[in-house]
C-alpha cells in the first residue's frame, strides 16, 4: 500500500531506533505522552516499545473518544435503539462498550435495531432508503470526524431527509490536553500530537502546550515510521534546548489545518457548556452539540433521553493511567476484575485504552512492581 | 419413491411451508432437486438412514452449522462451503474423507432457482473431494427465519495410520506452516454483505484440504497437529494450540500471506488478518526436520502454492502466542474477544 | 478518530454533489470530497487523500512524503555507519 508500506520499512525503524538510543541521556528517563488511541495501537501493534531504550518511557493518554463517553451516555444511546421505529447506526468500535445495563450488542440482542456503518453518510443513506424507520447516528469522534457528521448534517437538511438524526457525542482535543496538563503530580515529559486531528485543527492550536506548560509537542502521523520519528525529534528538542510544537507528518498536516473542515463543524455545531469525561471528570468547553439551526437532527431534541449520570466503579484508577501516575499493573482490578472482556474503566474499554492495548497485546512483558523504579548502576556502555 | 429414471419435475418457483411438510410436495422437492444433484447408491433407497460399509478402524465424525449471510458470496456460496468445511474439518483430523449428511432449513419465499444453484455447488464440490452426501433432511420454517437457507451437515471419514494428530504430540522446535494467504474469505463474505459499500476483487478461498492433509500424513511421526483457521481466524487457532499443549508459539508478521487488496481492506475497516476466517487454508506443525519436506509437498499442490513456515513453538511463555512484528518488535496475539468489527480509532 | 487511509482518486462522477471513487490497493469506495476539493484547487483524478470514515480529510502531499522518506533514508545509512563505529568495528 502506498503511503502505508514506506512507513513501516524495517530499515528506516532501525536507523530510528539508532538514532532515539543515541540520542538519551543513559539512566534519565523521558516520559512521552501520546495522546491519540490510534497511536496507541500503532505502539502495540507493531511492538514498537522494542525499538525503545529503556530511557523512553511511553504514556498513553486519553484521546480515545470511545473510552470517555460515560456509561450514561451509552445508556441514552440504548434507550434511543430500544425505542420503537428506530435503528441506532453506530461504529463498530462502540458496540462492546457497557453502559450501567451492557452494551448496544447486548441491546441489540434483546431485539434493538442496532447497525454498523462506516460513515454517517452511509447512517443518512439507510434513512433515505428505508422511511418508514428513523435512523439515529451515534456520532463519536474529536475534531478528525466531526468535519464528516457537519457534512452529513447538512446533506440531510439540504435533501429534506425527515427521518434522520444525529447523538452528538464529539469532544474537543485541547480540554483533555489542559486537564492533563493541570494535574498536579504529572509524570509526562513530552507530547506525541495527533496527527489526524491536527489535519483538521492545525499545528498552531498547540503552542499552548510549550509556551504554557514548557512541554514539547511533535504532531505525528500514524505509522511506526511516524512515531519513531516523532520521539526522536523530541529529543533533539530536549537536546537543543528547545520548546515548541512540530509537525512530523508533513505529509498530510499544514499548520493552518482544514478550514472548509472547521467552517463546517462550525455551521452545524457548537460547543457544550459541560461535558463529563470518562476517568477525567466533567470538563467545560470540551464537546459539541448540535446547532438550533440543524435542531431537528438533534436526537436529543427528538427524543427524551434518560440523562443520568453513572459513576465508575470506586476500584478504578483510570485517572491516574490517564496521567501518567500509574502504569496499567499498578491498578489493584487490572486484570482481574477488569479485563476487555469485563471492562471497569475507560482505559480498558477499548482496544486503544492503555490498560486494553498493554493487557491485550503486551502483558508477556509485566514487570514486577520493583522494576519500575530507576534502579540502573551503571550506564551500559553503548559502544 | 418414484420410479428410477422417472424423476418428477418441480414446477413450484419458490420454497413454500408444503415443502417442508413431508409430504408430497417434500417427496418432488427431495427427488427432483436434491437426489437429481447428489443421487448415490448410498443415499437413492431415501430410507430413514443410509447404511454404509466401513473398513474396521478409527472413524472420525464432525458436525457443522452454515449460517452465512449473504448465502452466496464471491469464490463460492454456502452449499459449497458447507462441503469444504466438512471435508475439511476430517481432513485436519487425519481422516480421508467419506460420508457426509445434510440438513438444510429452508426459509418459506427462498427461490428454487437459487436452492437449485447451492444444491448443484453441493454436488460439484462433494466430487471434487471425494465424498457423498448419503443422507439428508429439508424443513422449511416462516418467512423472515434462516435467512435464505442454513445447513447442518455431518461428516464421516476413516483414519488409515496410527498417529496421534492431537496437542499433546507438539514439542518445543517443531515448526508451524501455513498453506496460503490469509483472510480472503472472512473479508470477501464481510464485502459481499454491502453495507460497508466496499468493493473489491477479493473471493472466499473455501477448498478441500483433503489431498494436501494427505500428502502431509505421509511423512509419518514428523506430522504433529493440523487444524483449518475458520472461525475466528489464525491467531484462535494457534492460541487453542498453546493453550491445549502448554507451550508457547511465535510467528513470524513477515511470512505471513496476505494479498494485496484483502491487507488493504483490512486497514480500512481496521481489522486484524489474523482473526479473519479462512475457509481453504491449512495450519501443520511438523518437526523440524521434515519441515522442508512438507512445504515441499505443499508447494506441490495448486491449493499449496503459496505455503510457508510461519513460526515455531517454544517452551514458554505457556500457553501464549507471540507475533515477531516486521518492525522488529514483539506482542501478544491474544484470544478474539468477540467478532472483528471494523473501527475508526 | 484516528484510523485514517490513504487513498487514490480514481474518478470523481458528481463533483456537484462532492462524491469520487477512491482506490486503495485494489478496494474501492465512493468518498465525500466535500472537505477537499476547491474550486481553485480542484481535486483530480490521480491525486491522493487521506480518507476517514468515508470523507477525504486531506490531500497527501507526495513531495512531503519523498523529502521525509528521503530524509529518513539518508539519517537511516548514517546511523548505520554511526553504530559501526560506536561498537568500535571496524567495517
Amino acid at each position: 500500500m502506498k503511503y502505508v508500506d514506506e512507513y513501516r520499512d524495517p530499515a528506516l525503524a532501525r536507523g530510528l531506533s539508532s538514532e532515539i538510543r543515541s540520542l538519551v541521556v543513559p539512566g534519565e528517563v523521558v516520559r512521552v505522552m501520546e495522546v491519540c488511541g490510534g497511536h496507541t495501537h500503532t505502539i502495540y501493534r507493531h511492538g514498537l516499545e522494542d525499538l525503545l531504550p529503556p530511557e523512553v518511557e511511553l504514556v498513553h493518554g486519553p484521546g480515545c473518544p470511545v473510552c470517555v463517553i460515560p456509561m450514561g451516555r451509552i445508556d441514552d444511546a440504548i434507550a434511543i435503539a430500544e425505542t420503537d421505529g428506530v435503528t441506532l447506526a453506530t461504529f463498530g468500535d462502540l458496540l462492546r462498550v457497557p453502559g450501567s445495563r451492557g452494551s448496544l450488542l447486548e441491546a441489540k440482542a434483546r431485539g434493538a435495531d442496532v447497525r454498523t456503518v462506516y460513515s454517517p453518510l452511509d447512517a443518512l443513506a439507510l434513512a433515505v432508503a428505508e422511511p418508514d424507520r428513523h435512523v439515529c447516528f451515534f456520532a463519536i469522534g474529536f475534531e478528525t470526524t466531526a468535519p464528516a457528521t457537519a457534512v452529513t448534517l447538512v446533506q440531510a437538511r439540504d435533501d429534506e431527509v425527515a427521518n434522520f438524526s444525529i447523538f452528538c457525542n464529539h469532544v474537543l482535543i485541547e480540554p483533555p490536553l489542559r486537564a492533563i496538563l493541570e494535574t498536579p503530580g504529572l509524570q509526562v515529559d513530552a507530547f506525541i500530537g495527533p496527527g489526524h486531528v491536527s489535519s483538521v485543527i492545525g499545528t498552531d492550536a498547540y503552542r499552548f502546550i510549550p509556551e504554557e506548560y514548557a512541554r514539547p509537542i511533535v504532531v505525528a502521523g500514524f505509522e511506526p515510521i511516524d512515531l519513531l520519528q516523532s520521539i526522536a525529534m523530541l529529543l533533539h528538542q530536549r537536546a537543543e534546548h528547545r520548546c515548541e510544537v512540530e509537525n512530523q507528518y508533513t505529509r498530510v498536516v499544514q499548520t493552518r489545518g482544514n478550514d472548509r473542515a472547521m467552517a463546517v463543524i462550525h455551521e452545524t455545531m457548537q460547543p457544550r457548556e459541560e461535558f463529563e469525561w470518562r476517568g477525567l471528570g466533567v470538563l467545560p468547553w470540551s464537546a459539541l452539540a448540535v446547532r438550533e439551526a440543524f435542531g431537528a437532527f438533534d436526537a436529543e431534541r427528538v427524543f427524551t433521553v434518560p440523562g443520568v449520570r453513572v459513576e465508575d466503579p470506586r476500584a478504578c484508577r483510570c485517572g491516574e493511567v490517564l496521567t501518567g501516575q500509574i502504569k496499567p499493573w499498578e491498578c489493584g482490578v487490572f486484570g482481574t476484575a477488569c479485563t476487555p472482556e469485563r471492562p471497569i474503566g475507560t482505559c480498558m474499554v477499548s482496544s486503544e485504552g492503555a490498560c486494553a492495548a498493554f493487557y491485550s497485546y503486551g502483558r508477556m512483558r509485566q514487570p514486577d512492581t520493583t522494576a519500575v523504579s530507576i534502579t540502573r548502576t551503571t550506564p551500559t556502555a553503548r559502544g | 419413491m418414484g420410479e428410477r429414471g422417472r424423476r418428477p419435475v418441480l414446477r413450484d418457483e419458490v420454497i413454500t411451508l408444503a415443502h417442508g411438510a413431508g409430504g408430497k410436495a417434500t417427496r418432488d422437492l427431495v427427488e427432483a432437486l436434491f437426489v437429481e444433484a447428489l443421487g448415490n447408491d448410498a443415499l437413492m433407497p431415501l430410507g430413514d438412514s443410509a447404511i454404509v460399509r466401513a473398513a474396521p478402524g478409527r472413524l472420525a465424525l464432525t458436525t457443522d452449522s452454515y449460517v452465512v449471510r449473504p448465502i452466496r458470496f464471491p469464490g463460492g456460496d454456502i452449499g459449497e462451503l458447507a462441503v469444504n468445511g466438512t471435508v475439511n474439518d476430517l481432513a485436519v483430523a487425519g481422516a480421508r474423507p467419506l460420508w457426509l449428511t445434510a440438513g438444510f432449513v429452508l426459509e418459506e419465499g427462498l427461490a428454487i432457482e437459487t436452492l437449485a444453484a447451492i444444491v448443484h455447488s453441493m454436488a460439484v464440490a462433494a466430487r471434487a473431494a471425494g465424498v457423498t452426501v448419503v443422507a439428508g433432511d429439508t424443513k422449511v420454517v416462516e418467512r423472515g427465519k434462516a435467512d435464505g437457507l442454513y445447513v447442518t451437515t455431518a461428516g464421516v471419514g476413516i483414519l488409515e495410520h496410527d498417529l496421534e494428530l492431537v496437542p499433546a504430540s507438539v514439542r518445543p522446535g517443531d515448526r508451524v506452516l501455513l498453506s496460503g494467504t490469509l483472510a480472503d474469505h472472512g473479508m470477501a463474505v464481510m464485502i459481499a454483505r454491502g453495507d460497508l459499500h466496499l468493493e473489491g476483487d477479493i473471493e472466499s478461498d473455501t477448498a478441500p484440504l483433503h489431498e494436501l492433509t494427505a500428502a502431509l500424513l505421509g511423512l509419518g511421526g514428523g506430522l504433529r497437529w493440523m487444524r483449518d483457521p475458520t472461525r475466528g481466524g489464525l491467531a484462535t487457532v494457534l492460541n487453542e494450540l498453546a493453550d491445549q499443549s502448554s507451550l508457547a508459539v511465535r510467528v513470524s508478521e513477515s511470512m505471513l500471506p496476505v494479498r494485496p487488496t484483502v491487507f488493504a481492506a483490512c486497514e480500512i475497516l481496521g481489522i486484524d488478518p489474523l482473526y479473519v476466517a479462512n475457509e481453504g487454508k491449512l495450519v501443520a506443525v511438523v518437526a523440524a526436520d521434515v519441515a522442508a519436506d512438507a512445504l515441499a509437498l505443499l508447494r506441490a499442490h495448486p491449493l499449496g502454492a503459496d505455503a510457508v513456515e510461519i513460526g515455531v513453538v517454544e517452551q514458554e511463555p505457556v500457553a501464549m502466542v507471540l507475533l515477531d512484528t516486521s518492525l522488529g518488535g514483539s506482542r501478544i496475539v491474544d484470544m478474539l474477544v468477540g467478532d472483528p468489527l471494523p473501527r475508526i480509532c | 478518530m484516528c484510523l485514517g487511509i490513504p487513498g487514490q482518486i480514481v474518478e470523481i462522477p458528481d463533483r456537484a454533489a462532492g462524491l469520487a471513487v477512491v482506490d486503495i490497493s485494489g478496494v474501492r469506495r465512493s468518498v465525500s470530497i466535500a472537505l477537499v476539493d476547491e474550486p481553485a484547487l480542484p481535486l483530480e483524478p490521480d491525486d491522493w487523500v487521506l480518507i476517514h470514515v468515508g470523507f477525504a480529510l486531506g490531500r497527501i502531499d507526495e513531495e512531503q512524503a519523498r523529502d521525509t522518506l528521503d530524509l529518513l533514508r539518508r539519517g537511516a545509512e548514517l546511523e548505520q555507519e554511526l553504530d559501526v563505529i560506536r561498537r568500535g568495528t571496524i567495517a
